[in-house]
This record gives C-alpha cells, structure tokens and sequence, in this order.
C-alpha cells in the first residue's frame, strides 16, 4: 500500500532500459517517502526475470506470466495494471514514455481516475498548499515538463487522485544499480482472475522489431542538425563529420519533422536524451525541448548562422556562419592536427 | 458493400513555433485568444485515413468532432473542404481548464450522444501539450479496443480492421474488430488538400453562435441547405455529471509554469576563418574531447 511501483516493460525476456531507469528514479522517490519500491513485469516466460529487477532495489516484483500476455497487446496489460492497481494502491506509478509506456499509460489512468503526465524530464517530491481550500499536501510527486511548445516549464501535480502517473523518455533518468545482491520477493499473479477473453480482442498478426541500429546514448561525440541544415542533402556532411571524428548524428525535431532525417534520431523531450563528450549543434535554434535532450553533455559546439539563436547560451563555443562552410574545415583541420 | 460511420476526433491548436509573451494566463493555463490557432497535425493525418476509408467504402460517412471554443469551427469547416461530411462543435465554458481525462470524458460523452459509430480516429498527439492520451482514454471511457500509432489501414473485412502500426524500433500489423478507436502516426500520409467545389459548398457553413454574431444576408440559406448548419453542442446536449468537467473533473493541477530563461555562459566566439577552425580543433584534441 502507498508505495512507488514501475511497470517493466519486457523485451525478448529483457528488461527495457528505460525501465531500469525508472526502477533507479523509483528507489530515490521512495526513499524520500519512506515507502517501498515495487514493480510489475507482464509477459511470457518469465522464470527468472526477477533477477534483472531486483538489483535495482526493488522490494516487491509482482509478475504475469502467460503466453498470451506477449508480446504487449493494450487490453490485457491494462486489465491487469488497473485491479494490480486497486489492489495495491500505489502512490505514485512510473512508465516509460515509449511507444508501450504512451499506449497503457492513458488507458489505466483513465480506468483509474487518477492523473498522468506524460514526458516528464524531472521528478521530485514536494509539498502544495491550495489556499483556496485552507489546505496542504505533503509529499506530492511534481512532475515536471516542458510544454506548450517548449515555451515554458510546468509543474504538474495530482492533489486527489493515486496513483500520480507519469511516463519518462529513455534516457532521461540515470540507470544505477543499487545493489547487485538486494534480494526482494516475488508475487506471482494468477492471470486467469485478471484477464478475460475480451482483453484479447485485438490480435498481432505480423511483428517486426528491429534493434536499433543507431545508438547515440553511447555515442561520445554526437553530431546534430536541426532545421537550418535546409535540407536532407546537407546532412549528409554531418555523416561526414561523424564518420571522421568518430560519433553519431542527431536531429532537432523540426529536422525530423522536416523528413531530413529518421525519427529514431531525434534528440529532446520527444526523442533521445544524450549526455556525450562533444555535442555539436549545427542549424539548430535550441528551443528549451530540444536543449532538454543534450544540455548535460560536457562541451556543445553551436553553429548558426544567426548570432542571437538561444542555443548559443548554453554553448561553450559558438560559430557564427554558414555551415556548409564550417564543416568542411572541421573535418580538414582535424586531420591536419592529428597527423 | 458495407458503409462505415467514421468520427474524427480533431483539434485546433495554438501554433506552437510561433508564440508571443501573453500566451500564458495567470493560472497557468493557455491564454488562447492571443495565438494563432490550425488544425493539429497529426488530426491531419487521421482525416486521411478516415477519407480513404469513405473512398473504399461508399456510402461510409466522416464527422469531424471537436472540443473547444466558438472558434474551432474553423476546422469542421476545414475538414468539409477536404471531404468531412459533416462536423459537431463541442462547446461550453464547463469545459475550461480541462485536463486530458477531463477532456476525454465530455468527447466521450458526446460520442455516447453520436451513437452507432464503427470507427474513431484522432491524431496521435496534439502539438499544444504532446501528451497523445485524449485517444485511448476515449477508448477506456467507451469500452472500445485502441491502436495506437496507426500508419495505414489495410482493409477492413467481417467486422474487424487491419492497421500497420509504427512502433519505435519497427511495425506490427495488427487486427481489432469494430467498433474501435485508432490514433494515427504522423508518419502516415499526409492529408489531401482542399477541394474547389467543397470549398464552394461549405464556405458558408456556420454554427449557430456564429450565424447570430454574423451580417449573414441569405439566412434562407440556411434552411434551404441543412448542410451548412453545424451543430454546436454545450452541455446541456449531452448527458455529464458536472463534477468530472473542466478544472474539477481534472486530477492533474498545473502547480507552477515558469518561463524559459537561458543563463548565458561564457561562450568562445569564433569566426569560420581558417585560423579559428584551426585553434578550435586543436583545443578538441588536446583536451582529449576528441581524437
């Protein structure tokens, strides 16, 4: 009861990143509030997957295992997640803001009446006052968010409704193992009393999941363009520049909008979080969803053509001028000072 | 051939990438008469699919439902220029202040009210708050299967729909019976444009609010052609239990908004010179940055 619970979402018998992410984030929060940490692990073949959960600190792992609970279909997960939910009352319910996380997310807040923020890029335990009603909350979840296009920071909170949900992006929280050894225990749900055959009413019929071949969270040096690369054709010299200097290339999403370049490069709220050695942002104005996804890297590299583009705050150099111009002496000073 | 009752769930956006200082109120929520406002994107791509599934199925009909204020009838006629044939204006001073639950309840309420439907389609996500929740809670409100990130509608044969769904890391073709709600992708296809003869057909269409507030000269238009009627719904059509409306039907609160200030750091500040390029990589390396 009251306690912090993730949802794992599994992958091929693995815990997905952002989970274990959230798992780390989980254990902080509930820390704070003195309560547990729990999570939930719905799928097929399972034996064992406790083991990947608990050394994130994890008190409790309740786990569905039937063949018919993988891979994630909407209605059954959902069904289970909500009378886990009631059974239990969470006070705060985490989920990866992935193409899961957004699909479940919505449907048990729903079922549930409880609030859901989605994307939220921080966490923190906090109080509210609401003086029009004379009253206090202690402890709420304040999740935080861009919004509004990046125009602002909100805070949102949920006074009156549990669980508070809120989905989180992949690489935003940091992943730590909090003790390889940390032993909880395991609850095994009898899925037949949650489940029903109407939860299988919509069927996968073909599935083709491709690891992702472009991995920029591991990348030291990423090399992003944004709109004012102007065109699809121009990317191409930050392929070029990533291939000499050893990096990955990386997108604003009005570049990805824009069809310059896939989605699954996209960096920011709505895209991939990267913490890299060098970041690079060629074209790219730096609006505060976009600056979400990189401002953590070590060293950022802004060129523009324009001198008052808001990415030039938080660069540590900035070049002003064309980047057809620019790169190529990049690349051709690089290889000059490394003979 | 079977014909199919297609509802698009739509909504009309302030345009994020252009906003100005007043765009905010004081509690925190959006000060909408003071931007630009279109058609969201992704609600776009979901009238796509609802026309092509009227091309594959004559007789198939596709309303336009919308939440907002008076003004979002700008996008019921929108949706009829490009081939909607009818829209309803969701409309009431209740609804201020909504979160995405409190949303979700008053268009399924509404939906309850459009009765007989086969399909629901509505953008992925809108561009105003990126939350891509108002779809499956819908669907949760109305006892209805959801797809998600729908791309492509293959066919549609014995009571049940086949999608292509775009996943991060791939596809999956899915089936659901009807009726069901779908959200679609932005990577699906765009929306056809407007059509000249329906521009010409439904220029003149109006609300009731926006008749009244007119200098219309033909108002025997209006009774002659009950096409260019758009009904304008407030609460007081649909069945709602007040409380689960607007700010109090809302569990999420917004606790605080703060504008985005950038704190400048000291910036090297080069030029594309070759002298500059020089230094600058040369500091890379030998800060072990790069190389």
């Amino acid at each position: 009861m009251n306690n912090v619970i993730v949802y794992c979402e599994i992958e091929d018998g693995h815990v997905a990143e952002v989970s274990q992410e959230l798992m780390t984030k989980g254990r902080g929060l509930a820390n704070e509030l003195g309560v547990k940490l729990e999570a939930v692990a719905i799928g097929h073949e399972l034996e064992g997957v406790e083991n990947q959960i608990f050394p994130y600190g994890v008190d409790t792992v309740y786990v569905a295992d039937d063949a018919r609970l993988a891979p994630y279909t909407t209605l059954p997960h959902t069904t289970i997640i909500v009378k886990l939910f009631r059974e239990q009352k969470p006070q705060i319910a985490l989920m990866g803001a992935s193409s899961i996380g957004r699909d479940l997310g919505p449907r048990v807040s729903s079922a549930l009446h409880s609030g859901l923020t989605a994307d939220c890029t921080s966490l923190v335990i906090g109080n509210h006052e609401d003086k029009k009603q004379g009253k206090t909350y202690e402890n709420l979840l304040y999740q935080i968010r861009p919004a509004f296009g990046g125009n602002i920071i909100a805070t949102i909170i949920n006074p009156d409704c549990r669980p508070q949900m809120a989905t989180v992006r992949e690489g935003v929280m940091k992943k730590e193992i909090l003790d390889p050894k940390y032993k909880g225990k395991v609850v095994k749900l009898e899925v037949a009393k949650y489940v029903s055959d109407a939860d299988f009413a919509v069927e996968i019929i073909e599935r083709h999941i491709e690891k992702s071949k472009v991995n920029m969270k591991a990348a030291p040096i990423v090399i992003a363009g944004g709109y004012g690369m102007g065109s699809k054709e121009n990317f191409q010299l930050l392929f070029e520049l990533a291939e000499v200097l050893g990096g990955e290339v990386g997108a604003s999403r009005a570049a990805v909008d824009a069809g310059y370049v896939d989605h699954e490069r996209q960096i920011g709220q709505t895209g991939v979080t990267v913490r890299p050695k060098l970041y690079i942002a060629c074209g790219i104005s730096g609006q505060i969803q976009h600056r979400a996804g990189m401002e953590e890297s070590a060293q950022i590299i802004a060129i523009n053509t324009d001198p008052e583009a808001p990415i030039n705050a938080i660069a540590d150099y900035v070049i002003t001028g064309d980047i057809a111009e620019v790169l190529p002496k990049m690349i051709k000073y690089y290889k000059k000072n490394t003979k | 051939m079977k014909a199919f009752k297609v509802i698009v769930l739509a909504k009309q956006v302030p345009d994020t990438r252009n906003v100005g200082k007043d765009a905010m109120k004081a509690d925190g929520t959006i000060n909408r008469a003071a931007l630009s406002a279109i058609f969201n994107p992704e609600d776009l791509n979901a009238l796509e699919q609802a026309l092509r599934i009227k091309e594959n199925f004559p007789g198939t009909t596709v309303t336009i439902l919308t939440m907002g204020p008076g003004r979002a009838a700008e996008i019921i006629r929108e949706g009829m220029f490009r081939g909607a044939d009818d829209g309803i204006l969701l409309t009431d001073r209740a609804f201020a202040g909504s979160d995405t639950l409190a949303t979700s309840y008053a268009i399924s309420q509404a939906l309850k009210k459009v009765k007989d439907y086969d399909i629901i389609i509505a953008g992925r996500q809108a561009i105003d708050g990126d939350t891509a929740q108002v779809g499956p809670q819908v669907a949760e409100k109305l006892a209805l299967p959801q797809v998600t990130y729908v791309e492509e509608v293959q066919k549609i044969e014995k009571g049940k729909i086949f999608v292509k769904r775009r996943l991060e890391r791939g596809v999956e073709l899915v089936s659901c019976p009807l009726p069901m709600v779908m959200t679609v992708n932005g990577s699906a296809p765009n929306c056809r444009a407007r059509n000249a003869k329906l521009i010409m057909k439904y220029k003149h269409a109006k609300t009731v609010t926006e008749l009244q507030n007119s200098n219309e000269d033909y108002l025997h238009l209006y009774n002659d052609r009950p096409y260019l009627n758009i009904p304008e719904w407030t609460v007081s059509d649909i069945e709602v239990d007040h409380a689960e409306l607007g700010l109090s039907g809302s569990p999420t609160k917004v606790k605080a908004v703060e504008n985005v200030v950038l704190q400048a750091k000291e910036a090297k500040v080069l030029s594309p010179s070759d002298d500059d390029m020089d230094t600058l990589m040369r500091e890379l390396i030998e800060s072990h940055t790069i190389g």
